[in-house]
């Protein structure tokens, strides 16, 4: 012990310079650095007038009932009538909640819907994890989400993905399938607001071509003009 | 514009713009922050709470769609179902961050109002609304297994 | 009592603090200790001005109270990964405290009191592991000393169980809170004996379980987004969607007719907009009108970077390598004989914590008050007082659970915690509350970096390598010093065993994109670099890929992993064949001192891997709470799996592409498989669990496929970009 406490008086001075020199050190270097840094000159702008950016708006237009007038021949009319009706028709706005799965898709790639969501019995969702635990009765701006009072999936048996427009124009005539007389169809793509989402659809998504009433008007002619699917 | 609310059975008066967020009313005016804000777009599920009893994602119910609902938070949560999840979700360590977790409670809560022996089909089903970037997933499963155990044999 | 404490008894409060405390510094009288340690001159500087904390008579990390409660103070910071129970498991251990009335609270930020508090490199239990026993201990002995004294018997007589001192041969018992007066005046012990690690009776055991689940299932557990005070306003930041883009000019205008928008100013990182609520601070900062000066921002698009990266490694740009390894005859000699050669592409990654960024800061004179997830405290509390322009002592940080960080938070510029502070600073005397929205968060940066790596392996006629040469493109995590994040898992790799020469090159660009930590570091990308090219070596060889491995940690003597590989083949069945259409991919890795082992069953769909069951081995020393260490694993394996599938930040001319989880997607419940954890019996002091489970996963399932398709795996993750978001197929 005696041979241990000895050199006490020496090692004390010397843990006490040493101590203090660092602890000097240290000061300094950090003083140093923080003073640098509190006098590092720096301006930041103070608002003024900026003028607003608007970003042009590419709206897809559809021809008019009369723009077909140059066929004669009915058939070909009401082909024609129905191919630019398919422009809606096979529109990603349309085709998403057309899946071929129990899976809807999503956005204008027409990717799968993220989270994992299923049709359900009744087409809006399973009943665990319904349309409307996300989507409520109006688009949202606040989360993006769009919303429709409506908000449901096609019935399988109206599946449009992956299918053939004149595929799509055959399953619409069957009442057996699409669950609708031809007069009701007419006011299905007339009136029906989950249809007229397309065209409102909110955040950036690019809308189906045209109006509602203009894609109403273009059915109506097919249907008058003998409801003649394209091959 | 002024909103009537009512949340865990309490009536509340909201000043505010109709289309905030009720999250955030619930969070900021109400101070109900059991609720979280995680993505703002119903991606994660964090915001879970239940509107009639059905699961919702109150980031993206605006304020003024939600006056006519009873709503429920994760405080104000009750019942048996409730008191089983909570106990399992202990039992088991679920949480790690936990930060997800009083969605993923809401979310497992109205699957087992729902379904009282759920498959583990049915829970992806009911669950895959909820992220957990801690990936509890399996605890999480295992916990609505129990749960349901347990409520299987209370009733 | 002893002499030293009735003649002074602020020498043994003292002592007390520098034999209980992590780097307690008393006053003068203790300077010549101090000057031998720098931690405690580091703690007297950082600390200067600063109060004292609450002191305990058992030292900064132990308080026992009369309700027979043992609270244990945890100095890391509790993001998920379940520190605080690992923490206290250890204090209670030593202390043979009653589990079931042991609770945890978290440390404000002290030097003085506990030392550094830096929460990173899954070195939490592994730092901590004498420290917390010495507290523990040290607190027995004083309840020994003090029942021994109370019953005139000799201490080593005395024995300690689940908080009740006892005395078997006469019979008598005491609990800690009996003693409680008694053992708070008793001196502590310099070097208390601690036990062996045989006799631990909680460590190592399921009774370890973490202490917040029950506040984490009820939403009472409070995070720094929930924080709320009295005249607070919320501030969110509108950020240059660059990066290196600087404010140019803004109009505020519209931003302060939002209601509740109180205030608008620009700090160095952006236009500050400060509300009432969160919306409206949302609102407001929608509704700015911004101009970004980019003169000196990154423009380049992702193909640009990739194609830059893989022009860097094949020398044909002025980025100078650097050596990271090289033994043997060194790079000039050709080659000589069969040589494999590969290249990987890694993406820049997104940590996206469920709990966005946040901090709330207020600043009165010297004063700066702080309430986050400070995962630096140490670090954050000399960047607030830098901000703030005051001593670090005068920054008083409450430290909260955070809602995850896998690194996000553990910043070395504690970048929003500074922009917090500096709105606070802006604001003085009013509590501000910084949100990120995850927008904010997913385009910050910090991000794993992205990498490339050229691989050459000259092979013997064996089949193994006798030489490597290995060019890996990647930027540095920090400002200075050797880029050695980006090759520790190749550097020294047992893969380099039957070699003789190995020539490992770092190339490290530098461009405004910031990089950072993200959860297992470089790790993150080296595990798949060399568990892949393994496996292609052992298909090339025609061997089997678990004997193939064992050839290389044989000749490397890395008996770690040759136990974690018997057991991992032993456990996954590995010798067993799978049904029809599935395989099993194998990898091992070690990271921060830990040995992780995992096999994944894993079949084809659609051309993209699905994954139903990982088997996992892990040596990570003692294991001090089981339960956590399993589930680190799961969550690990679920990180990892996120990346792997979809992980992937993507810049076009220069604007991050990935901004929120539609873009970013992470693992679902239906994707996540089932997971085993087996853990390898250790008497070896415990090693990190938070990041290791991470790294093995990528590769496990790259074999897999290769396995399956005899395809290798040249980037990640494994859905390109249009394919990502077709998640979601059940296994």
């Amino acid at each position: 012990m005696n041979a241990r406490q000895t050199p006490i008086p020496w090692t004390w001075r010397r843990r006490l310079k040493v101590g203090l020199l660092s602890i000097l050190a240290l000061t300094a270097v950090t003083g140093t650095i923080g003073i640098v840094y509190a006098l590092y000159p720096r301006t930041l702008p103070q608002t003024g007038p900026l003028e607003a950016r608007l970003l042009p708006a590419e709206i897809e237009r559809l021809r008019s009932v009369s723009d077909f007038d140059g066929i004669a021949d009915p058939a070909s009319r009401s082909v024609a009538f129905f191919e630019e009706a398919g422009r809606v028709l096979q529109h990603p706005r349309c085709l998403n909640c057309h899946p071929r799965t129990d899976r809807p898709t999503q956005t204008d790639a027409m990717r799968p819907h993220m989270p994992w969501v299923t049709r359900g019995l009744d087409g809006g969702g399973a009943s665990t994890l319904r349309c409307s635990t996300c989507h409520q009765a109006e688009n949202f701006a606040a989360s993006g989400v769009p919303g429709n009072p409506k908000w449901k999936l096609a019935p399988i048996e109206m599946a449009w993905q992956g299918q053939t427009l004149g595929n799509i124009c055959r399953q619409l005539l069957d009442p057996t399938r699409s669950h609708m007389t031809r007069d009701e169809l007419l006011h299905h793509v007339m009136e029906d607001e989950l249809v007229g989402w397309a065209w409102h659809p909110g955040g950036n998504r690019q809308p189906a071509p045209g109006t509602q009433q203009e894609f109403g008007s273009l059915i109506k002619a097919w249907l008058e003009t003998g409801a003649v699917c394209p091959q | 514009m002024s909103f009537a609310l009512s949340v865990n059975g309490q009536a509340h008066l909201v000043e505010d713009d109709g289309d905030t967020p009720l999250l955030w009313i619930l969070r900021d005016r109400l101070s109900l922050t059991g609720t979280k804000y995680g993505c703002g777009v119903a991606q994660c599920g964090a915001c879970t709470v239940h509107l009639d009893g059905q699961p919702k994602r109150s980031c993206s119910i605006p304020l003024k769609a939600a006056t006519s609902a009873q709503i429920t938070t994760i405080e104000g949560a009750e019942g048996d179902e409730v008191r089983v999840v909570q106990a399992a979700w202990v039992a088991h360590d679920v949480p790690q961050c936990g930060f997800c977790q009083s969605g993923q409670i809401m979310s497992a809560i109205a699957l087992l109002r729902h379904n009282r022996r759920p498959t583990d089909q049915d829970i992806d089903l009911a669950m895959s609304g909820n992220l957990c970037r801690c990936a509890t997933y399996n605890r999480i499963r295992v916990a609505i297994h129990t749960a349901a155990a347990q409520l299987g044999q209370s009733t | 009592m002893s002499d030293l404490a009735e003649k002074n008894p602020r020498t043994l409060l003292t002592r007390r603090r520098l034999i209980l405390g992590g780097s307690l510094v008393g006053g003068a009288l203790v300077v010549g200790y101090v000057a031998t340690n720098p931690m405690q001159v580091v703690g007297a500087i950082l600390q200067a001005g600063g109060g004292d904390p609450d002191p305990s008579a058992f030292g900064p990390f132990i308080r026992i109270t009369a309700d027979g409660w043992v609270t244990i103070v945890n100095k890391q910071q509790e993001l998920g990964q379940g520190i605080h129970a690992g923490l206290a498991a250890i204090v209670a251990e030593e202390l043979d405290a009653d589990w079931d009335k042991v609770r945890v609270i978290d440390a404000r930020s002290n030097v003085r009191a506990y030392g550094v508090q830096i929460t990173a490199g899954s070195n939490s239990i592994a730092s901590n592991w004498d420290l917390m026993r010495n507290a523990g201990a040290a607190a027995r002995a004083m309840f020994v000393d003090a029942a021994a004294l109370r019953w005139d018997v000799p201490a080593d007589k005395i024995i300690v169980r689940d908080g009740i001192v006892s005395h078997p041969i006469s019979n008598r018992s005491a609990t800690f809170v009996d003693l409680l007066g008694d053992a708070s005046r008793q001196t502590p012990q310099q070097s208390p004996v601690l036990k062996q690690p045989r006799d631990f009776r909680l460590i190592g055991t399921d009774r370890v379980r973490r202490k917040d689940s029950l506040q984490k299932s009820t939403g009472a557990q409070v995070y720094t987004q929930d924080v709320q005070r009295l005249n607070m306003l919320v501030a969110v930041v509108a950020h240059s969607p660059r990066f290196g883009g600087t404010l140019a000019r803004f109009d505020a205008t519209d931003a302060l007719r939002v209601k509740g928008v109180v205030e608008v100013f620009a700090i160095e990182t952006g236009v500050a907009v400060l509300a009432e609520t969160t919306f409206a601070a949302i609102q407001g900062r929608a509704a700015l009108r911004i101009e970004w000066d980019d003169s000196e921002a990154e423009m380049r698009s992702t193909d640009e970077l990739t194609r830059y990266y893989q022009d860097i490694a094949a020398g044909r740009t002025d980025v100078e390598p650097s050596e990271f390894q090289a033994t043997g005859d060194g790079p000039e000699t050709p080659f000589d004989g069969e040589v494999a050669e590969f290249a990987f592409d890694f993406p820049y990654l997104a940590h996206a914590p469920m709990e966005t960024m946040d901090c709330v800061a207020e600043v009165n004179g010297w004063d700066v008050s702080i309430t986050s997830g400070a995962h630096l405290a140490t670090i954050d509390q000399v960047q607030a007082a830098l901000t703030a322009r005051t001593m670090p002592g005068k920054v008083n940080i409450e430290v909260l659970p955070a809602g995850g960080s896998f690194g996000r938070r553990g910043i070395m510029s504690s970048d929003y915690l500074v922009e917090c502070v500096r709105i606070a600073k802006r604001m003085e005397g009013r509590p501000i509350k910084l949100i990120w929205t995850r927008e904010d968060e997913m385009a910050s940066g910090y991000y794993r970096p992205m990498s490339h790596h050229r691989v050459w392996v000259e092979l013997g006629s064996d089949g193994f390598p006798t030489r490597w040469r290995v060019h890996t493109v990647c930027q540095s995590l920090l400002p200075v010093g050797p880029n050695l994040t980006a090759t520790e898992g190749i550097a020294n790799s047992p893969y380099f065993s039957t070699a003789t020469t190995v020539d490992g090159k770092i190339f490290t660009p530098a461009f405004p994109v910031i990089v950072g930590f993200w959860r297992s570091v470089g790790h993150s990308h080296t595990a798949m670099v060399m568990e892949h090219i393994i496996d292609q070596l052992a298909r090339r060889a025609g061997r089997d890929p678990a004997d193939y491995r064992r050839v290389f940690y044989e000749k490397a003597g890395d008996n770690r992993r040759l136990a974690v590989l018997e057991e991992l083949c032993r456990r996954a069945d590995w010798d067993k064949p799978l049904e029809a259409g599935w395989a099993r991919g194998l990898a091992i890795h070690e990271a921060f001192g830990t040995v992780v082992g995992q096999v994944a069953e894993v079949r084809m769909m659609e051309e993209r891997p699905v994954v139903r069951r990982v088997v996992s081995v892990v040596d990570c020393g003692i294991a001090v709470a089981p339960d956590q260490i399993a589930a680190q694993m799961e969550g690990g394996i679920g990180f990892g799996l996120s990346a792997a599938f979809y992980g992937e930040v993507t810049l076009q001319d220069g604007l991050v592409q990935e901004i929120n989880f539609r873009q970013y997607p992470i693992l679902r419940m239906n994707e996540m498989p089932a997971v085993e954890t087996h853990i390898i019996k250790s008497a070896n002091k415990p090693t990190g669990m938070g990041e290791p489970g991470v790294a093995p996963i990528a590769p496990a399932v790259a074999n897999a496929v290769l396995a399956l398709t005899g395809e290798a795996t040249q980037r990640l993750p494994f859905l390109n970009r249009d394919a990502r978001n077709s998640a979601g197929f059940s296994v």
